[in-house]
């Protein structure tokens, strides 16, 4: 497939919001049970204030993909069959629950509605954070259903996809986590950038097990099957047309094997081998700048990490698409 | 329930391109708007095309046979671009299984033609919707043309009849029946997409004739034994004639 950077960016961004709000109430809740020194609520707030701009900026890239952007709300509509639909609806949510999260920490409007049995306090924030935990979960799974659901793209149509994003988007989220707290709350940072380093190793064992798999891959559909002509030896003599056509443009990533390589090892590099590096240096040293440093250094792998995802799928309709003449 | 569909019969395209290019003339000058052309006189030709004709090669020379092969959409049964649209713009038909999309609601998200794996939708660059064979469904409905007009403009170009069209689900169509007696079948079964559309294979087409098929073995001439004039071994007019 040929990768478009609206895409890359928007599911790199979200991710990392995700990810960045995951962390946010992961440190909130341990601080209800008393594991880690309660924070002031202008750590969450301005907190989700950066994850909201992430979400922002990936719906903003999201609207470069679209022919007709102002029609984009019709997107909401097809939730019963479509993942991108279903996506169009979860994302707005989570901002929603993101901004309602950060709102309640910022106004401190926290009034207890409940406590539990051993009588630990729950907050509205707890609640609105619990919401916002399902929210950015439905996010991950949509996003990662939409390529995972089709099954011709059959690199992509595996349970490793989805997993991968929730991973992937986890650690550069807990990294950028990391990082801020460093600067805002140093004692949560030992918590954020072990759970970031976590995250970055079982991210690089599930990516690396996609990349595995689809090194694997036998096509399903053959030349044979795609004119049902049973014959060893066939050859394409013409597409049909000369100058191209939609079809030699949005299915090919028209790059050297070799470029592939190098980006799938630069990513596997800069993803996941250097973050582990900065991040354990950051958490020895508790220095905010290694930590900032991996986060940039991880997002750029991922986003070398999303293009080669799109490159490498092989679209079947590429079958017809052999030989321009 | 209809299923409109086309069928190809590879065994008689000669790969003119005319169904391409009336295809092309009909659907650009509907009011649903043009396929657009990009630089259609520069040096890259690029445009929108409801239906395309390739070309292979079969075989080892000199052991060849050129296939031409017409391509567009199929009209799917089970059509994997229909659930994924996120809009409702592209849908099946129920009254006759035609495959369309509606351009007031596309988007331009592109994800049907992820979700196609036949690559029969092509994006148009002017319009920013995606565009696909509609079975000139602006056509066959229209009773203002006569029986013979309503018919798809491929259909109606076609100089070898290598396209027909009509009802699969109606087992007495011709559509049916050519799928029935000359081995029809569907591109890609193996993802159960069920394409309407079906192709015909190519087939050896042979005279079987004994000796005696030559000569009338029952020739009333031969009752009285006496052979036509001149013998049928001797030169025939044309043969001695210089005219």
């Amino acid at each position: 497939m040929h990768p478009a950077f609206s895409v890359i960016f928007l599911t790199t961004l979200i991710g990392a919001g995700q990810g960045l709000f995951l962390a946010l109430f992961t440190v909130e809740s341990y601080a209800a049970f008393g594991l880690l020194p309660a924070q002031a609520s202008g750590f969450y707030a301005f907190g989700s204030l950066v994850a909201l701009i992430l979400l922002a900026l990936g719906l903003f890239a999201s609207f470069f993909h679209l022919g007709h952007p102002e029609r984009a709300w019709r997107a909401a509509t097809q939730w019963r069959t479509s993942w991108l639909s279903r996506e169009v609806i979860a994302l707005p949510a989570f901002m929603g629950a993101v901004s309602l999260y950060g709102l309640a920490h910022g106004f401190e409007l926290n009034p207890v509605l409940a406590s539990l049995p051993s009588g630990a306090p729950v907050h509205l924030t707890a609640v609105l954070g619990s919401l916002g935990t399902v929210l950015a979960f439905a996010l991950f799974i949509c996003t990662g259903m939409i390529y995972a659901c089709l099954k011709f793209l059959r690199e992509w149509h595996t349970p490793l996809t989805v997993i991968n994003y929730i991973l992937l988007g986890g650690a550069s989220g807990f990294t950028l986590a990391a990082a801020f707290a460093a600067q805002q709350a140093p004692e949560v940072m030992p918590l954020l950038a072990g759970w970031a380093l976590i995250l970055t190793v079982l991210g690089f064992f599930s990516r690396s097990a996609s990349l595995v798999r689809n090194a694997r891959l036998k096509p399903k559909s053959t030349l044979q099957t795609a004119i049902g002509i049973k014959h060893p030896k066939i050859v394409q003599k013409s597409m049909g047309f000369m100058g191209g056509s939609f079809n030699t443009r949005e299915f090919f990533h028209g790059k050297p094997r070799a470029l592939l390589r190098m980006v799938k090892w630069f990513f596997l590099a800069a993803a996941f081998v250097l973050p582990l590096i900065l991040l354990a240096a950051g958490l020895v040293q508790a220095a905010g700048g290694w930590l900032m440093l991996a986060f940039v250094v991880q997002y750029l792998g991922l986003l070398a990490e999303r293009w080669f995802f799109f490159a490498q799928a092989n679209h079947p309709q590429n079958l017809y698409y052999q030989s321009v003449a | 329930m209809t299923q409109l569909a086309l069928v190809i019969d590879l065994n008689v395209c000669v790969g003119c391109h005319a169904c391409v290019t009336n295809c092309k003339e009909w659907n650009t000058s509907g009011p649903a708007g043009p396929l657009v052309d990009l630089n259609p006189y520069g040096k890259n030709p690029t445009g929108t095309f409801f239906n395309r004709v390739q070309t292979y090669e079969v075989g080892e020379f000199p052991n060849t046979e050129t296939v031409h092969f017409p391509k567009s959409c199929l009209h799917c049964e089970e059509p994997p671009c229909v659930p994924v649209c996120p809009t409702g713009a592209s849908y099946k038909r129920k009254e006759d299984g035609i495959v369309l999309v509606d351009y007031d609601k596309c988007i331009g998200c592109k994800y049907c033609s992820w979700a196609c794996p036949y690559g029969a939708r092509e994006f148009d660059e002017h319009q920013r919707v995606m565009k696909k064979c509609t079975l000139c469904v602006d056509r066959i409905y229209d009773t203002t043309l006569t029986d013979e007009e309503r018919r798809p403009a491929c259909v109606r170009a076609c100089p070898t009849s290598a396209r027909l069209f009509g009802d699969i689900h109606d087992p007495e169509s011709e559509v049916s029946r050519a799928i029935r007696e000359n081995g029809g079948y569907q591109l890609m079964p193996e993802w159960g997409t069920q394409p309407a559309n079906h192709y015909l294979p190519r087939r050896k087409t042979q005279i079987r004739l004994r000796e005696d098929e030559l000569e009338r073995a029952d020739n009333p001439l031969k009752i009285d034994r006496q052979l036509p004039k001149p013998a049928q071994a001797e030169p025939a007019l044309d043969d001695v004639t210089s005219w």
